[in-house]
């Protein structure tokens, strides 16, 4: 392991290792994948891995979480996005291949893709 | 550098398992794979949260799910329900004892919500063999500013105005020993850390070095920093294994990323720790005592005429400090003395970490703002008193320390009002007795620890405490006479003015301020050959009350000298001749048929 020679260094090193604490502090941003077996049977396993992997790839900070069903089973999979106060948008039918423009728009750009929203709760 | 897991979304983190299920770790590493969730669920095994009581306890982050009492075999269920559907198992959440309603979240149970975690901040969330996990929570921060920012006139400026004293239990201002320290004259300087905990019942230093080693090595640099040493010693005694292994672990990772070492972080500066083991004893944490120690003596004290900061090991300045003092410099840097100095009393900042024993139902640890009133320690973060029982007293400060009755419930804890008190802060251990608790007693088991402790080299502490603890011993007994109370109080007082060192200057405290609070009880032993507490057996004796016996033949069956005898549905008899005075019948007894008199 290279020795650290200097406060740069410990901040790069930080940073690099905060993905793995990422669970751990605290964030503005919450994504919520349905997991129930209607989530999981339309395929919300390989969505969340999508969703990991995607803010890996982008450095997001923002955290992950799982839930049961909330009864819309046919639009499965749900992801729903909480950013601080805003509403909660819920969106339906987000299938993997989805992911990557989910994230970009709502997340990087902070816009909402409507086409896809299927319910929206106040923050 | 450790692997990394990547991206994932839970983590568990498993808590005060204190060996209760060893199995518990592995069987949720498997059960995550099993269901696939490799990658996407890591299992941490963070430090103590301080809850023993309910342990093993595990907090699932980000979701904040906390669920108490887990073994393997709720793992299945566990893993299925919350890890996967992200629902909540009700039945492993934590039940508020009077409603039994669940509580989820940590911070909502009474036990966590009136705590200000800043000791024991890291605690239960990084875990301590990962220095990478402490680096991720901000870790090793504070010393790089330390090292680009600050002279050490400057830090110790700002250690002494957040108003930190050492949490050895002298209480001494850190920031004014750093300073003699530094203008201690001699090279080369010596920097320790004193992880010797000594008292019974205590806990809090122990699981600090377990749960977050990396904390008090981070203090140590800074402090070893202020002072100018060069060098330091880490003192543990070899008895407490796991925190041997914690902290061997956290000076190899620190040494390996050169945080300590030579030229550290670049600034130029150097500093290097070393591990030191002792044999434990209660002595062994007294400063001149564990220098010699560290010099590789036998560990006894001596005459502080000179400052340790003057000569301490080897003769050299030398800073001792403990591991929980250590540990908030870090956070006192990063937040500001203010900061530090705006939480607690007037003369005691900041917060103490109390440990909880005795008969109290939330046994563990808990930090608490300094000047925390006894009734809320004791009712809302204690959890009360187990089984229905009454308060007595509190006794607070380790062996050493004094007794404080019911009257002062509403007494604020902090240094000197519990000086005052005829106890002291002391580490902050905390022992709660019952009215089945005899308080002179009690003073007699400390009495003889100390005694047994004690090294023996000034007379007023081997002396005297061993004569203090033979006239208690004579009063349980019930052979005490009414003169042995000014005899005592005369012996006590003399002890505390004349022994060598702090052992046996607070030894003491249990007798006399029990003789304070609780003369009454001392009366009623002597002169009335009764134990009001019901513990003290030759003053007592168990009789079953005819009236209230349904002969169910509870008692009869677990007498162990099978001094009970009766018919079924018939009164039962205790044959005195026989009886031991165990109180196996008092306690199994469902009818409150067995009188203690």
């Amino acid at each position: 392991m290279p020795k650290l020679k200097s406060l740069e260094e410990l901040q790069k090193l930080r940073q690099q290792l905060q993905g793995d604490f990422k669970a751990r502090t605290e964030t503005s941003t919450t994504i919520t994948v349905g997991m129930g077996t209607c989530g999981i049977a339309a395929g919300a396993r390989e969505t969340m891995h999508a969703i990991l992997a995607e803010l890996e790839a982008r450095s997001i900070d923002a955290h992950v979480t799982t839930v049961g069903c909330i009864g819309m089973c046919s639009k499965e999979p749900l992801v729903d996005i909480q950013q601080g106060d805003e509403p909660r948008i819920t969106y339906g039918n987000i299938t993997s291949d989805l992911v990557p423009r989910l994230i970009e728009e709502h997340l990087i750009q902070g816009n909402v893709v409507e086409e896809w929203v299927v319910g929206r709760v106040a923050g | 550098m450790a692997e990394r897991s990547g991206e994932h979304r839970a983590d568990v983190l498993v808590s005060c398992l204190h060996d209760r299920a060893p199995e518990l770790i592995p069987a949720l590493e498997e059960e995550v794979k099993r269901r696939g969730l490799e990658g996407e669920v890591k299992v941490v095994e963070a430090g103590c949260r301080g809850f023993c009581a309910m342990g093993p306890v595990l907090l699932i982050k980000p979701d904040d799910i906390f669920y108490v009492g887990v073994q393997p075999a709720d793992v299945p269920e566990l893993v299925e329900e919350t890890l996967v559907k992200g629902r909540v198992v009700d039945r492993l959440t934590y039940r508020e004892p009077t409603t039994h309603a669940c509580i989820v979240h940590c911070e909502d149970i009474p036990f966590y919500s009136k705590q200000v975690r800043i000791v024991l901040r890291h605690c239960g969330l990084v875990n301590p063999q990962s220095i990478e996990d402490y680096i991720a929570a901000g870790g090793y921060q504070a010393l790089a500013k330390v090292l680009a920012e600050m002279t050490p006139e400057e830090v110790i400026e700002v250690v002494k105005k957040s108003g930190l004293r050492g949490r050895g239990g002298a209480g001494f201002s850190t920031g004014r020993k750093w300073e003699a320290g530094r203008k201690a004259e001699g090279e080369p300087k010596y920097m320790l850390v004193n992880g010797d905990e000594g008292d019974p019942n205590c806990f809090m230093d122990r699981a600090l070095m377990e749960a977050d080693p990396h904390s008090i090595l981070e203090g140590m640099i800074i402090g070893a920093y202020a002072v100018g040493a060069h060098e330091g010693y880490f003192y543990i005694p070899f008895e407490h294994t796991l925190s041997v292994k914690s902290v061997r672990n956290a000076i190899e990772q620190a040494q390996e990323y050169g945080l300590l070492g030579e030229d550290i972080l670049g600034s130029g500066f150097d500093f290097d720790v070393k591990l030191r083991l002792g044999a434990h004893s209660f002595v062994g944490g007294e400063s001149t005592a564990l220098m010699h120690a560290v010099e590789g003596k036998a560990s006894e004290p001596r005459p502080k005429h000179i400052h340790t900061t003057e000569a301490g090991v080897w003769d050299k300045p030398s800073c001792l400090n403990n591991v929980k003092t250590l540990n908030i410099v870090p956070e006192i840097i990063t937040r500001g003395a203010d900061w530090y100095a705006s939480i607690g009393t007037e003369t005691s900042k900041g917060t103490q970490v109390f440990s909880l024993a005795g008969k109290v139902n939330n046994v563990g640890l808990a930090e608490v703002p300094m000047g925390i009133t006894v009734r809320e320690l004791v009712f809302d973060v204690g959890g009360g008193i187990p089984n229905g029982h009454e308060f007595k007293a509190l006794q607070i400060g380790g062996p050493s320390g004094g007794f404080l009755p019911v009257d002062l419930l509403d007494m604020p804890m902090d240094y000197e009002t519990l000086a005052e008190a005829g106890s002291m802060m002391g580490t902050g251990g905390v022992i709660i007795a019952d009215d089945r608790t005899c308080v002179i007693d009690t003073a007699r088991y400390f009495l003889g620890f100390l005694q047994r402790q004690s090294c023996g080299k000034c007379a007023p502490c081997r002396e005297g405490v061993k004569r203090m603890h033979e006239i208690l011993t004579r009063i349980t007994e019930g052979e005490g006479e009414m003169a042995d109370l000014d005899v005592l109080k005369a012996l006590g007082e003399a002890v505390k003015a004349t022994s060598l060192c702090g052992l046996g200057k607070s030894a003491p405290n249990p007798v006399l301020s029990t003789l304070r609070y609780f003369r009454d009880e001392y009366v009623a032993h002597i002169r009335d050959g009764k134990c009001p507490a019901g513990v003290c057996k030759a003053l007592i004796t168990y009789q079953i009350n005819a009236d209230n016996c349904t002969g169910c033949g509870l008692c009869l069956r677990k007498c162990p000298q099978e001094a009970i005898s009766g018919e079924k549905k018939e009164p039962h008899v205790i044959d005195q001749e026989k009886c031991i005075k165990c109180g196996v019948c008092f306690d199994v007894c469902r009818f409150d048929a067995v009188d203690v008199v």
